[in-house]
């Protein structure tokens, strides 16, 4: 019991009002803009909530913004900040289409995993690219990670147009249907909203990720470097190859997110004129989550589902659906600075103390 | 030379954190122009009474009064005003900014828009002269030695207008010369009509300079004595609570086969200075060796080297004969040398694991603690429970951050670790530095323990006093090589400090 009340107290209370004071921030912004915030946040909730289909292109929308979340959340765990997972997204994305495309033959239950463990690995292996630089040469991760985005976007492009492109189009074939990691039925249940198995994966990743760090030899070695390299060599930990494995399991979340998009969502993949912007949201989805994988899913349910309701808000009280970000931006200030957070609790609490002595 | 009434006075102050009474209804009265030490061993509530006086923490009971008046200091800037300044132990300094910039910084002087560094510069070199402080205001801070750095702290408080100077810790940073030109400072500063709190549990300092002692025993004063009308004996009594000898109990080493030998172990710097030239030594079972020399002299690189956290140029490392020299960190510790470091927080410790993940820093890999890959936290639990209680290590839980536990407890939760890791080699590396009596002394006595048990122990100190009393045979490194090689009952401080100096040679391992 005392241990629920901590957990409250301790850890959801803040992020939570922190949720809530970046929404008031965001009515304060419509209300200086001239609308309706109260009309704009009901249209938003009644976007997200209100049929069926919608409620399932929210999930669609969430689903690889929980894996980038990971991505970035799993990197700072071991200290690194993988702004990269823009450019692992895009290589996971790309693998999977070429394994989609290409590979001919397999039946369904091979080939759509095979093309998504492609794509994580190829995410992955880009991320380790960065983490090899950063454990060899020191070579600071931030710098390399952005470097490869741009490398990751230029090298997709060429990869579609020269091996996979559908004649006269800036976008590739559609791929082979046993690649498909759709989900038929539930779509059909769910207004014909784009359903797939990556919604699942996700958040097994996301109980992959709590297993492997806090209940694992490695999960040790990762958390150790990150928090104390020095400690950890000492205690004889290989540091630079707990780097290079980090970026790699950091990147293959994020090469997860790419793949399942192309085999869920588009089934093809399109010439890219600049990059997704999945990749970076997942950094604002893991400070929301506090780079906790739990913490995660919940971050990109909420940052997903503002996204996506964002529509909603623009149709139904006119304000820009840009202003979102506003709101999003506020709530991660908010996080990020648990002693405003708590200055304005602290009313509460001091009253809470007082009940108790009586 | 003492006023009739106090400059401070602290009333009945309490303090409680979550757990435990930190302050139990302390008082204490600075005259002024004294020197008042505070004793106490690591944990007492030292620390916590001199934040709630600089006004980082608010006490729960009681009162503060400066002048007579009651005042009310909720936050460090309205004890500044009061003319209280404090010398922190972990200096808090910019590293690359000028010693000018670092003082001004948080009130800065402004001409118009822009910067008054000039006026500042030299009302700092005014201070510095006035109270012999000798201090550069144009160094980059790091650009000087630790001592100067710790000058630097003082002259932040005294441009601060500071009358009461708080000093925490702060000799367990600096060289014996260093502490005696700090000694120096501060009868300056009480002669010109400055106070001085001083924290500390160095007993040979206190009587060297104080005028008063309070004693502070978990969170209780004990008593408040003249330093004139007491004893070491007495002080160290009072503060740890029962008898205390300074001598090491210790029978005559009985030392068996060489089983660690270094031969020509040569280092260079990536700048290109040569930090290792030639080092020769052997250590043999049930023998303590100690190093000693004037820091900066390749300790760190020596211990380095002998745990493979960094590879030699040149020269072989053989354990029980087997060359070792240039395999992993790993490899050295399975093959039996295990390392108390010298900086606990930086190699130590992993500060934000718990207690348990800590004590199995080293053998988390090995069964029963892993199995299959997978953390067995039944065993990390009983391990850890099972150290705690043996090596008395003060925690609240297995389960609280190593963050939040004394000094004194990290280090005993370290040497916990090393020596149930049962070794063929230990090495100590500066394994008392920053603890105060109670817990030198049970360093001392794990340290001699490991010797009777047949352990080569290698004790790496810039403490004389310790060299001299645990150590069975010295060694002198000066410069990275071994200047001298001498036994304990038949050298003395001065001799020892010459070859530290590295004026003087002698025994098997010089060189020149």
């Amino acid at each position: 019991m005392n241990k629920i009340v901590k957990i409250f107290s301790g850890s959801i209370i803040v992020p939570l009002t922190a949720i809530v004071m970046g929404l008031l921030v965001g009515a304060l912004i419509m209300l200086l803009g001239g609308y309706d915030p109260l009309l704009a946040y009901q249209s938003l909730f009644s976007q997200v909530f209100g049929n069926l289909y919608d409620l399932g292109e929210t999930f669609r929308e969430i689903t690889p913004l929980v894996l980038t979340g990971l991505a970035v959340a799993f990197a700072f765990r071991a200290g690194l900040f993988n702004i990269g997972g823009e450019g692992q997204f895009i290589i996971g994305m790309t693998a999977a289409t070429f394994v989609g495309i290409k590979i001919t033959g397999l039946p369904m239950i091979i080939h759509a995993p095979l093309a998504l463990i492609v794509g994580g690995i190829c995410g992955g292996l880009w991320a380790a690219i960065a983490g090899y630089f950063k454990a060899k040469r020191g070579v600071n991760e931030v710098i390399t990670t952005i470097m490869l985005n741009w490398t990751a976007l230029y090298l997709a492009n060429y990869i579609v147009r020269h091996f996979l492109l559908l004649k006269g189009q800036q976008r590739s074939e559609n791929l082979q249907d046993s690649a498909s990691i759709s989900i038929q039925w539930l779509s059909e249940l769910l207004g014909n909203a784009r359903m797939h198995w990556g919604t699942l994966i996700a958040v097994l990743a996301a109980v992959f990720f709590y297993i492997l760090l806090w209940k694992t030899k490695q999960g040790f070695e990762l958390r150790a470097v990150g928090l104390n390299p020095h400690a950890a060599e000492y205690a004889g930990m290989n540091v630079g190859r707990n780097i290079i494995k980090s970026m790699f399991i950091s990147g293959m979340f994020a090469g997860l997110a790419g793949a399942v998009q192309i085999l869920g969502v588009f089934h093809y993949q399109s010439v890219m004129s600049g990059t997704p912007g999945i990749g970076f949201d997942g950094i604002a989805v893991a400070l929301i989550g506090m780079n906790h994988p739990f913490g995660v899913l919940l971050g990109g349910f909420l940052f997903g589902s503002l996204t996506y309701g964002s529509a909603g808000m623009s149709f139904g009280a006119g304000v820009p659906p840009e202003l979102i970000r506003i709101v999003i931006g506020s709530i991660i200030f908010f996080i990020a600075t648990p002693g405003i957070v708590r200055y304005v609790l602290k009313p509460l609490y001091a009253k809470r103390k007082k009940e108790k002595v009586l | 030379m003492i006023a009739a009434n106090p400059i401070v006075e602290l009333k009945s102050i309490t303090k409680r954190f979550p757990g435990v009474v930190a302050n139990d209804s302390i008082s204490l009265k600075l005259h002024k122009g004294e020197i008042h030490a505070l004793l106490g061993e690591n944990g007492a509530g030292k620390s916590t009474l001199m934040n709630i006086l600089f006004g980082l923490y608010q006490p729960d009971e009681g009162s503060i009064e400066i002048d007579g008046k009651p005042v009310n200091i909720d936050n460090p800037n309205k004890a500044i005003e009061y003319g209280i300044g404090m010398v922190h132990q972990h200096f808090k300094l910019v590293q690359p900014f000028t010693v000018t910039e670092n003082i001004i910084l948080g009130m800065e002087p402004k001409k118009g828009l822009s910067l008054d560094q000039k006026t500042a510069a030299n009302k700092i070199k005014e201070l510095s002269e006035q109270y012999g402080l000798k201090v550069d205001p144009n160094a980059k801070i790091q650009n000087i030695s630790v001592g100067m750095q710790q000058r630097v702290e003082i002259l932040k408080t005294l441009y601060r207008g500071a009358q009461i100077l708080i000093f925490d810790e702060p000799t367990a940073v600096l060289t014996p010369q260093e502490i005696t030109e700090l000694m120096e400072i501060m009868r300056r500063l009480v002669a010109e009509g400055k106070s001085i709190i001083l924290i500390t549990h160095k007993l040979k300092e206190i009587m060297h300079i104080s005028d008063t002692v309070t004693i502070i025993r978990r969170g209780k004063v004990i008593d408040t004595v003249k330093t004139s009308e007491s004893n070491p004996n007495l002080l160290a009594e009072k503060m740890v609570g029962r008898n205390v000898t300074f001598k090491v109990d210790k029978q005559p080493a009985a030392p068996g086969e060489t089983v660690l030998s270094l031969n020509d172990i040569r280092l260079m710097r990536k700048d290109g200075v040569s930090v290792l030239n030639g080092l020769n030594f052997d250590i043999k079972a049930g023998e303590i060796l100690g190093v000693a020399g004037v820091d900066g002299n390749g300790q760190t690189e020596l211990i380095e080297v002998i745990t493979g956290l960094r590879k030699a140029d040149q020269g072989s490392i053989k354990i029980h004969g087997k060359e070792i020299a240039g395999s992993t960190p790993r490899a050295f510790a399975e093959s039996g040398i295990a390392h108390i470091p010298e900086d606990r927080h930086k190699h130590g410790l992993v500060l934000d694991f718990s207690m348990s993940e800590n004590l199995v820093l080293e053998t988390y890999y090995k069964e029963p603690f892993s199995k299959r890959g997978f953390l067995n936290f039944d065993t990390i639990k009983k391990q850890a429970q099972r150290l705690i209680e043996e090596f008395d290590i003060r925690t609240p839980g297995i389960g609280t951050l190593a963050r939040s536990l004394s000094g004194g407890n990290q280090q005993k939760a370290i040497i916990a670790r090393e020596i149930d890791k049962n070794p063929d080699v230990l090495i100590a590396a500066q394994p008392t530095r920053g603890l105060d009596v109670g817990a030198i002394e049970f360093v001392q006595k794990q340290l001699i323990a490991q010797r009777d048990q047949g352990k080569a122990v290698l004790l790496i100190s810039f403490e004389l006093d310790e060299i001299m009393n645990v150590a069975d045979r010295i060694i002198v490194i000066y410069e990275g090589k071994i200047v001298g090689e001498v036994l304990p009952e038949h050298t003395n401080d001065q001799e020892l400090g010459l070859m530290m100096a590295g004026s003087l040679a002698v025994g098997g391992h010089g060189h020149e």
